[in-house]
């Protein structure tokens, strides 16, 4: 195999890579100058639709076809919205994307507005990175200046605007119709789908929703071509007609317990080992992992012997857990406890879930005050299974919530508890000798600071 | 007519206006009102959320019904001219978050979201700050600080800063 060299992260490290000169420099621009000149919007659809590309956003759904849902010969306005509220636990990937080579996402979202044919692409940016807003400003004037944005781009008749939106700290604003009500100035309540935003979105106009590090994918396929993003990755499994293959470099983020923290660029499909090993230098302090996030603490957890589970979009669901989500691998060391780690994403859930749907307000919140009961010292045995059955009927999977807040706050809950239940339980009978088998109904604690 | 004693500035106006190009309507400058007036006054007092309310041609209650879903304006008094967001979520939690968060206010004589008495500092706990290469760490105004122990923390919101953007 011949090495893999980063592509998405080429920038990080070339002093002053951030500006236009730079990128230039590199090749930037030039593709989509090409792709002005020579393609049609659609032939930039089917190039994305045929490279195979997967949003990285989390979902994982095929950024071609989603743009294809777009109804045709639609008199516009047609909106882009570009989701940069990265806001899940671990992942930063879009931080650096933003922060270290702007213009290469500015180059995609050129490129992705040209297909889906919007005259308008907003960035929604969160609030956390007021670097990432600096850096975003001063890439979108230079590329005004440049004449790559505004009206009639190198002399053609396609014109595009893009404004910086800035969110609020509010992790639902990440989901995609979250997104388009936190933009519209109301409050961020993810929208009942059907209609999904391409047929009625931002301003009930037809909107495709792209996370960052798609668009840097974009710029890249048209830069490299079909053939370079389908070389890399995991290929669609034969035997699997439904299976869409994971193709392309990813940028997977690496945090928690390792030596060397970081963002790291690979081929989709390398595994949690391979990447704790060969890019964060081991599991820090010579010890070793109990468990690792594969991809964003939403997704679960696997445990160590299921490490050699390859990062794809299909993998870490062969273990139990969601998905890939936003390939944000946190490592857990063998001195954490499974319970702490649990009221962590049980107080991440609550404080974060919208109230829109009771079962996930009510679960959230619930499982929160069971979590602390238990690390009190109060525990029963018996909230084992309460937490099980908060964590199996709440969500879209179980069809009681309009978004996916739910799933990823029950996931946790469920790979904790299935995967390391010994260890809950020990730790309920030690520090709750005398009340570890009662199951009465008992009152909840005082909890302090969740809201 | 608009009271004499009013919130809004000029300016401020001037700066929601030049943004309503953006747009196709006007309540879409909800947020960005709600932070060029908390950027300038560090809270968005009642009296502001009623001033946006006709700058944008909306009811109150609309400004302030999004005001209150993002937890993020404070309302009755300013918050410090540093503002210290403490990473709390799983990456930095795994390195120290909590220890951290619970030193800084300690030391500091508050609890979670407040602020000391001179108004040089308010300290929130943040969910994850996507800074988690550089866990455990704080935003404080636009300042990142990486890799934070208690102690040079504690030495870091002692600075001065300039002003969140």
């Amino acid at each position: 195999m011949t090495p893999f060299k980063p592509v998405l992260l080429e920038a990080v490290g070339v002093p002053d890579g951030h500006s236009i000169a730079s990128y230039k420099s590199r090749g930037g621009y030039a593709p989509l100058e090409k792709v002005l000149a020579e393609k049609q919007p659609v032939d930039v659809v089917e190039m994305v639709k045929s490279s195979g590309l997967r949003g990285r956003g989390g979902a994982g759904f095929s950024t071609g076809l989603k743009w294809t849902f777009l109804p045709k010969d639609h008199p516009g306005p047609i909106y882009l919205c570009v989701n940069a509220d990265e806001s899940e636990p671990g992942t930063f990937n879009n931080r650096i994307l933003m922060e270290d080579d702007p213009h290469q996402v500015i180059e995609g979202i050129i490129l992705s507005s040209y297909a889906t044919r919007a005259s308008t692409a907003y960035i929604y940016l969160r609030y956390e990175y007021p670097q990432s807003w600096h850096r975003l400003q001063a890439a979108i004037d230079e590329a005004y200046a440049a004449g790559y944005l505004g009206k009639n781009i190198r002399g053609t008749t396609f014109s595009l605007d893009i404004y910086l939106h800035r969110g609020a700290a509010a992790y639902i604003c990440g989901e995609e119709t979250g997104l388009i009500e936190s933009l519209e100035g109301k409050r961020a309540w993810p929208r009942i789908k059907p209609p999904f935003p391409a047929i009625e979105g931002l301003f009930r106009k037809p909107t495709v929703v792209n996370n960052i590090e798609t668009m840097a994918c974009v710029a890249q396929i048209a830069r490299r071509g079909v053939d370079w993003f389908k070389s890399i990755g995991v290929p669609a499994d034969p035997a699997n007609p439904r299976d869409p293959g994971s193709y392309g470099p990813k940028l997977y983020c690496l945090s928690g317990h390792v030596e060397k923290p970081g963002c790291y660029e690979a081929p989709l499909g390398i595994t949690a080992r391979q990447l704790i090993d060969q890019f964060g230098g081991g599991v820090w302090k010579g010890r070793k992992a109990k468990a690792v996030i594969p991809g964003g603490i939403s997704m679960g957890l696997m445990t160590e012997s299921e490490l050699d589970t390859p990062l794809d979009f299909a993998g870490p669901g062969k273990v139990g857990c969601l998905g890939l989500g936003t390939a944000a691998v946190v490592v857990i060391d063998d001195e954490t406890s499974i319970v702490d780690f649990l009221h962590n994403s049980c107080r991440f859930f609550a404080h974060e879930s919208c109230g829109q749907c009771t079962p996930c307000r009510e679960g959230t919140s619930w499982s929160l005050r069971m979590l602390e009961r238990i690390k009190a010292g109060q525990g029963r045995l018996r909230d084992l299974d309460l937490l099980l059955e908060i964590g199996t009927t709440m969500g879209m999977m179980p069809g009681s919530t309009i978004c996916g807040l739910a799933d990823g706050a029950a996931w946790p809950i469920k790979n904790a508890i299935k995967k390391f239940r010994g260890e809950f339980e020990d730790y309920i009978k030690r520090t709750n000798p005398s009340g570890w088998m009662v199951t009465d109904p008992v009152p909840a604690l005082q909890i302090v600071g969740a809201h | 007519m608009i009271a004499p004693k009013r919130v809004l500035t000029d300016e401020m106006v001037a700066k929601i206006e030049a943004l309503a190009p953006r747009y196709p309507n006007r309540r879409a400058l909800t947020l960005p009102a709600l932070h060029i007036v908390n950027a300038e006054l560090r809270h968005v007092p009642l009296e502001a959320v009623v001033e946006i309310a006709q700058v944008l041609g909306l009811a109150p209650a609309e400004v302030q019904d999004t005001l209150t879903f993002y937890q993020f304006f404070h309302q009755e008094k300013p918050h410090g001219t540093v503002r210290a967001f403490v990473c709390r979520s799983v990456s930095c939690a795994l390195r120290g978050g909590d220890h951290l968060l619970e030193h800084l206010c300690k030391k500091n004589g508050v609890e979670p979201y407040g602020t000391t008495p001179d108004g040089s500092l308010t300290i929130e706990p943040a969910e994850c700050l996507g800074a988690c290469d550089f866990a455990p760490c704080i935003l404080a105004n636009d300042d990142l600080l990486k890799n934070m122990t208690p102690e040079a923390a504690e030495a870091e919101l002692k600075k001065p800063r300039a002003r969140a953007t």
